[in-house]
């Protein structure tokens, strides 16, 4: 089935399990993206084979400067459409296809390409928008107008690599061990139907940042309908896709940090809520008023990968197993223990971190 | 010469009937006397409505209404309600006057959408287990986020209500329903954490009490208006329109005009209360911002402002208008909502269903981008926790229910409030009428009433695998049609069972 004809994500919502896991190194050290695809890996049966992938930050410094488009093409002329685009509304710093060893176990890719961009200034000042702004819009021009072409990762000196497979395969097709960075996510998808669309697979991204997700949210319709009143397009159906979308809103748009936007997508309790100390009661109280279409409900364990740092996030009751972890400078998260003992099997401080409440892990300096 | 045939018949089992006269005093509208003569009850069944009143006092149960199997001949074109109404008008020359909702078998769009649950992908959540959340902020929320100089967000929150769940009680006069009636709403709303709402009676010295559970309404006729009045509530409403009357306005007589109705609603004993058709400083959606402006200069803008309409063509523009008039509450009133009178050809035959209006309304307002500054309300019609949820979904951000509340205090929906001799209590200003309604008896079916829903409203969240409310708001992918077409499947932004 080719990304055309098997357009089936968009088309309809389609609910998957999963398997999660990131590593962070807090002092900023870069390390392969090989360890990601170690730790993955042994989660082999919470993924079906239809859909794996990784995001990794810190690995483009040559180009820190510069927003990495990268993008799939699933017919030439997609191509030129897309390159027409890029060159009228950037400069377009360096481009290359995106190495790859092929597999038998990754078939059907797209063309696999990535842009080194920077918003040509022109453009950028005619549309009367902050850079980022315009690189979104962008982002979601491409995907929602030029048929065959979809970009999946867009942030600066990070990228995300995905395919239609099981993710250790998927991580080697990319080559991510020749890849470092100091934070890499990693995901293997159960999706319930076969989409065998590559632009389906984790980690989803706008900018830099990314989510991975397992779970499948009850509220999504709901959120879709509040956060595509603000411009955005949810063109995929999937509930990763919203979450991304979301966390764009509330904390680059709206300024909101981390904590605050968790604080709205997976919300305390009103009994929770009743118990605060006054000041935090009214600002607890304020956000879940205020942004209740936001609330994600149903289960989800999500890792929001972001220039220099990594949320992890449980839905409130705690639907879905993730696990967190510590050594010396590292701080691993993974649907499973196992999944962190594969990297470091001296792991300490091992924890479940308790539903709606977020962790926040910082590279220092950064 | 009257042409009319009864309605109903009444069927006396003498065998049971001990003549205790019971249905007698029963009854308001003299159907049932005793003929000494015979020794026996008989029924002048001309006057029977239907209420059931007798019916149920009947201690040896034998009574039963029927309807009367003497019909026009058959006629696929001419109903014998079409040829009774000739006769009634050809008769009297007048409108015909009848109340509540409206009766025709218009399409029920409740009753073809199908609610959906969780299997495998996703676990549905045991409400006895876990917390499932009910509670419902209603205004606009649309805050710019502030912060103070450490950084810490400012809560600049508008006025908002806050309710234990997604359900109010709807606006309904004193003077159309009876003081223990309105009593037993204020206790009932007070107990269950939300709203009544006056409609456009004023509210009386008594209810002040409950006034932090109350709306208070101001219409076309501006009765019981005042300064204290509009004070003494949670938020103000707007009364522009009701779905069982759209365009119309109301008309209490002068015979209902008497002690403390006349008083509450600061209207001359005796006098007729007529509530114009338009407001008559409100000819257009300006106008209305400046009412909007007024009532909250009027209140320290410290009272979200409702602004109730009826379901009619054309209302996502028109719900889009009020939304920028600077109201923060829309309630839209279905065509089958409830009246104490209304000309029948208005109550049959104008404005549209509120499933339709609700979905077009929450639609428009998204694409506008301004859903978030208003909340919506949606009335007429909501019979069960079913219609409470398959709203919500739709978009409401909560439902108002009036004839449902009045039966669970014994309505019996004869449809005969305009008499003004309602047997139960309720739509009657009679002190041995309303003398029937304990207060305290009515507010304690409300609140069952409405606990009773509520745990079957979370019983379905549960099983979509939502816990609480606000994720089921617009949460359209919930739904599924039955037996529509395709612009109705469009209109209501659902898609078809089975897909």
């Amino acid at each position: 089935m080719t990304g055309e004809e098997g357009f089936l994500e968009g088309r309809e919502h389609i609910p998957s399990g999963c398997a999660i896991s990131g590593l962070i190194d807090r002092s900023g050290r870069r390390f392969s993206g090989d360890a990601a695809i170690r730790s993955i890996s042994v989660m082999h049966d919470r993924s079906n084979g239809l859909g794996g992938g990784f995001a990794g930050y810190g690995i483009y410094p040559e180009y820190k400067d510069f927003y990495a488009f990268h993008l799939f093409f699933y017919s030439t002329d997609a191509k030129k459409q897309t390159e027409a685009y890029l060159d009228e509304y950037y400069d377009v710093i360096n481009l290359s296809k995106i190495p790859v060893t092929r597999t038998k176990a990754i078939t059907d890719e797209p063309l696999i390409w990535r842009y080194f961009v920077a918003p040509s200034p022109t453009k950028l000042a005619e549309s009367q928008l902050d850079e980022q702004e315009f690189v979104v819009r962008s982002a979601i021009h491409i995907n929602s107008t030029i048929k065959g072409a979809y970009l999946f990762s867009s942030g600066k000196n990070m990228g995300v690599f995905k395919a239609v497979g099981y993710p250790e395969d998927v991580g080697r097709f990319y080559r991510l061990d020749e890849y470092e960075g100091y934070c890499w996510t990693a995901h293997g998808r159960y999706p319930t139907n076969t989409p065998g669309w590559w632009g389906g697979s984790h980690p989803f991204a706008l900018l830099d940042t990314t989510v991975v997700h397992n779970g499948e949210i009850s509220s999504y319709d709901a959120n879709r309908r509040a956060i595509e009143m603000f411009g955005y397009r949810c063109t995929l159906s999937t509930d990763t896709e919203v979450i991304t979308y979301m966390l764009d809103y509330l904390h680059r748009r709206k300024g909101l940090s981390f904590k605050e936007t968790a604080q709205i997508l997976a919300a305390p309790f009103w009994f929770e809520i009743e118990h605060m100390p006054e000041k935090e009661k009214k600002l607890a109280t304020y956000l879940r008023t205020t942004y209740s279409s936001f609330l994600v409900t149903g289960p989800f364990s999500i890792l929001i990968g972001f220039t220099g740092g990594l949320m992890a996030l449980n839905d409130r009751l705690k639907l879905r197993s993730l696990v967190s972890g510590s050594k010396g400078p590292m701080t691993y998260f993974a649907s499973e223990e196992a999944a962190i003992r594969a990297v470091e099997p001296d792991v300490e401080n091992l924890t479940a971190p308790r539903g709606g409440e977020p962790v926040v892990v910082r590279v220092e300096g950064m | 010469m009257d042409y009319q045939i009864t309605e109903f018949l009444v069927e006396r089992d003498r065998e049971r009937c001990t003549v205790c006269r019971q249905c007698e005093k029963q009854c308001a509208n003299g159907v049932h006397h005793y003929d000494s003569k015979l020794n026996r009850m008989v029924a002048d069944e001309t006057k029977c409505v239907d209420c059931m009143r007798c019916t149920i006092f009947c201690p040896t149960h034998a009574i039963r209404i029927v309807k009367n199997p003497q019909t026009f001949r058959e006629n696929a074109g001419w109903l014998s309600e079409n040829i009774q109404d000739i006769y009634r008008q050809a008769e009297t020359g007048g409108a015909l006057l009848s109340s509540m909702g409206c009766p025709k078998p218009y399409p029920i769009y409740w009753d073809k959408i199908l609610i959906g649950a969780s299997q495998v992908t996703n676990p549905s959540i045991d409400p006895l287990r876990e917390p499932m959340e009910t509670k419902t902020f209603l205004g606009n929320k649309h805050c710019p986020i502030e912060r103070d100089k450490d950084g810490t967000i400012v809560p600049n929150s508008h006025p908002l209500l806050e309710l234990s769940l997604p359900i109010l009680f709807s606006g309904m006069s004193y003077g159309s329903i009876s003081y223990n009636a309105h009593k037993a709403l204020a206790m009932a709303a007070e107990r269950l954490g939300t709203f009544y709402g006056t409609g456009e009676g004023g509210l009386h010295k008594d209810f002040y009490p409950y006034g932090p559970h109350t709306i208070v309404q101001v219409a076309s006729g501006r009765f019981g208006v005042e300064p204290a009045y509009l004070n003494a509530g949670a938020a103000i409403e707007i009364k522009m329109g009701q779905g069982a009357k759209p365009g119309i306005g109301g008309h209490l007589p002068g015979s209902k005009m008497v002690g403390d109705i006349a008083r509450t609603r600061m209207v001359p004993e005796g006098s007729d209360a007529i509530s114009p058709a338009p407001h008559h400083d409100i000819y257009s959606i300006e106008d209305l911002r400046q009412l909007v402006s007024i009532l909250k200069e009027a209140t320290g803008y410290t009272k979200p402002v409702i602004v109730k309409v009826a379901a009619v063509h054309n209302i996502s523009a028109i719900a889009s208008g009020i939304a920028r008039s600077g109201a923060d509450i829309i309630t839209i009133d279905g065509f089958r909502g409830g009246t104490g009178a209304a000309p029948k050809r208005i109550r049959d035959n104008v404005g549209i269903p509120v499933e339709l209006a609700l979905a077009a309304v929450d639609k428009r307002l998204r694409n506008e981008g301004i859903r978030d500054r208003v909340s919506l309300v949606v009335s007429g019609s909501i019979r069960s926790s079913a219609d409470v949820v398959k709203a919500i979904a739709l978009g409401a951000d909560a439902v108002s229910i009036a004839t449902g509340a009045l039966i669970a205090l014994g309505c019996h929906l004869c449809r005969t409030c305009q008499s003004g001799r309602c047997n139960w209590g309720i739509a009657t200003q009679r002190p041995d009428l309303v003398a029937r309604l304990d207060p305290e008896a009515g507010a304690q079916h409300l609140v069952n009433l409405i606990t009773g829903w509520k745990s079957e409203v979370v019983e379905m969240m549960g099983g979509m695998g939502i816990n609480s409310i606000e994720a089921l708001r617009g949460n359209r992918a919930m739904l599924r049609g039955i037996g529509l077409t395709q612009p109705e499947l469009e209109i209501l932004g659902i898609s078809h069972a089975g897909a």
